[in-house]
């Protein structure tokens, strides 16, 4: 009895030390900047591989030019979601996110950033811009061709959910775009449309990967909506055998914008190390590893190299369509606005 | 000389035949829930090879995670082992006004989803609230931080050291104690070598079940996590990172450390559960001779 008792002294001892050492080893993130300069990108559901390929790429261009290490940290989820976590605190230097309301947000709610921050990039801050195209699986069984063939009978349609997903707002306008310009701007028929649309939807995920994954791995659905960049990548993950892409008669043209956080970078001393990770996305390197990771570039010459990957197609902005995306915002997604109105959960 | 009684099927006995099938039906349910979905972690982290299989878990996020997730056990652990035999200690040997409230309490995060508890810390700790405003002035960061996800693992881990403690300190009873002290232990003697030697094993089973949640919780770290690659992430929200990142392999890699953690928390249960289970037993004879003499 007694040599037990020692032993389980000793290995409670052992136990507290192991712990007490681990715990000594911790050292708070905040200690770290100083060393060298680290910066916090976060992005939306899609971008996982952009942002690793092209925050080497900076970082080595940026010890080039300046000599300081530079760590990039990144985090993505749903663009609503993301927005909401830097809003209630996740401690971004930069964000990068699906749609420019996400950052009006933190504007207005934490008043992070100027309420004019889309002016101060070009192309209004958005360095790349997607559309939304539809994936099937090979030999398109269901023959799905165009929008107007999302709402039929026993079609089962994965998209993502418009309250937490940017994705998700850009295929729901998308797809209340088309049949507008189709009815001659009846409004009445758009609502309906897009009501028949989601009815179709079995299951929303909470942003554009987790909806890919849905279809891709889970197999469930016959057709996803989704980014252009999102099926392009699919189809190199998967191989083309597996799934084809079907582009419509008619889409959105997505501008993905990007804005530095001013109050986070005053506080982390990053301000001209965040700009300079933006600015350099408009550069000749950083385009080619936008386009080469399908999101589609706004220089020429980027885009007139990778031609054949971006299919062209009648695109409307939501400038155009909508009046911007503060009022597409307020009517379609927030609480009480017309999604809410029009969708059911499949029981 | 007996007479031979024909075969009656006894009250007490189901025939042979519903045996078989009600064991050959346990066991079809155990293959089919849990070893197939075990064997398939296996064969997918080891899908491309040995070689892919240690690159992935000891690459820099990797480790990171599992550094984050050892750590947050580290400290989760002895925290909720001695909030376990504080409680349990006052909950046996005492009388007080809320003390059946005081029980229901610690049973709360059992009751509370994982994800509302990770929801209480961003209403609480989020930077537009009070406190968070004032954390922030002074540059402390809890929630999207590490230390936030400690707090959601203390709270979600918070019962199971204390409700393996109460029932094993209440069935031993105060009288060993009471005769240390009368033969001239001090409190903290009478404590380390008397009470604690007595709820040992109990106290043991509470840290491998608290740990092995600590370990794989998701939901509430979810929550205030921030999701930041190589900083935030523990094991089971890098899974799922990297399952999205369309690498499985190296998803399902991490996934087999998490289940060999599972199955070693299982082989310990086993042998734990052998020990507290006569302890408590002995305890209650202990009582019985000891009331007896008196």
């Amino acid at each position: 009895m007694l040599n037990r008792q020692l032993l389980m002294h000793r290995l409670m001892t052992k136990w507290l030390l192991a712990a007490a050492l681990a715990a000594a080893s911790l050292t708070p993130s905040g200690y770290a900047r100083a060393a060298s300069q680290t910066l916090l990108n976060v992005s939306y559901d899609p971008t996982r591989e952009l942002y690793q390929e092209y925050s080497a790429a900076f970082a080595k261009y940026w010890k080039a030019k300046t000599g300081t290490q530079v760590t990039i940290n990144q985090s993505n989820g749903g663009s609503g979601k993301q927005a909401r976590a830097v809003i209630d605190g996740l401690d971004a230097d930069v964000v990068t996110l699906g749609l420019a309301y996400d950052i009006d947000a933190i504007a207005d709610k934490a008043k992070l950033l100027p309420e004019d921050w889309q002016k101060r990039l070009p192309d209004d801050s958005s360095p790349y811009t997607s559309t939304i195209v539809l994936l099937v699986r090979a030999g398109n069984p269901k023959s799905i061709h165009d929008w107007n063939d999302l709402v039929k009978p026993g079609i089962s349609v994965i998209t993502p959910n418009p309250k937490t997903s940017g994705g998700a707002r850009w295929n729901f306008l998308a797809a209340w775009g088309y049949e507008l310009r189709k009815s001659g701007g009846d409004e009445h028929k758009a609502r309906n449309f897009v009501a028949t649309l989601y009815r179709n939807v079995p299951v929303l995920d909470s942003g554009a990967r987790g909806s890919t994954t849905t279809f891709v791995e889970r197999g469930i659905g016959d057709v996803l909506i989704a980014w252009e960049n999102e099926a392009l990548m699919a189809l190199k993950e998967f191989g083309t055998g597996k799934f084809e892409i079907v582009v419509p008669s008619v889409s959105v043209l997505a501008e993905p914008p990007v804005a530095w956080l001013d109050r986070n970078t005053a506080r982390h001393q990053t301000t001209d190390l965040a700009k300079a990770y933006l600015q350099y996305l408009y550069s000749p390197e950083g385009q080619e590893i936008i386009a080469h990771n399908f999101y589609r570039p706004r220089s020429k010459e980027v885009a007139a190299k990778y031609a054949k990957v971006f299919p062209e197609l009648p695109l409307f902005t939501v400038d155009q369509q909508f009046g911007g995306w503060r009022s597409a915002q307020k009517k379609f997604f927030d609480d009480g606005g017309v999604f809410d109105q029009i969708y059911q959960p499949v029981k | 000389m007996a007479a031979r009684r024909p075969d009656v099927p006894r009250a007490t006995a189901d025939p042979p035949a519903v045996r078989r099938a009600l064991i050959a039906i346990a066991l079809t349910f155990l293959a089919l829930f849990l070893f197939i979905p075990l064997i398939a972690v296996f064969a997918e982290a080891l899908g491309k090879g040995v070689g892919q299989y240690f690159a992935a878990i000891t690459s820099s996020e990797s480790l990171a995670a599992i550094r984050l997730t050892l750590m947050t056990a580290a400290i989760a652990v002895p925290l909720n082992v001695s909030f376990g035999l504080t409680a349990a200690w006052a909950i046996a040997r005492f009388e007080f006004p809320g003390k059946q409230l005081l029980i229901t309490v610690i049973d709360l995060p059992f009751s509370v989803s994982p994800v509302i508890a990770g929801m209480l810390f961003v209403l609480l700790l989020g930077i537009r609230t009070p406190i968070g405003g004032w954390l922030d002035d002074h540059n402390v960061r809890i929630i999207f931080a590490e230390p936030g996800i400690v707090l959601a693992t203390i709270f979600v881990t918070f019962p199971f050291a204390a409700r393996e403690l109460i029932p094993i300190m209440q069935s031993v009873g105060s009288e060993e104690e009471q005769a240390a002290i009368v033969l001239g232990a001090s409190g903290w003697q009478s404590f380390l070598r008397v009470t604690i030697p007595n709820v040992k094993w109990g106290l043991l089973y509470g840290m491998v079940l608290c740990n092995s949640r600590a370990m794989g919780e998701f939901g509430a770290v979810s929550v205030v996590s921030g999701h930041i690659r190589g900083h935030t992430n523990t094991m089971p929200l890098y899974v799922e990172i990297l399952y999205n990142d369309y690498q499985f392999a190296a998803a399902f890699a991490v996934s087999s450390l998490l289940t060999m953690l599972a199955v070693a928390t299982l082989v310990a249960k086993y042998f734990l559960e052998r020990r507290v289970a006569p302890q408590v037993r002995l305890a209650a004879e202990n009582q019985d001779v000891m009331e007896a003499a008196a």
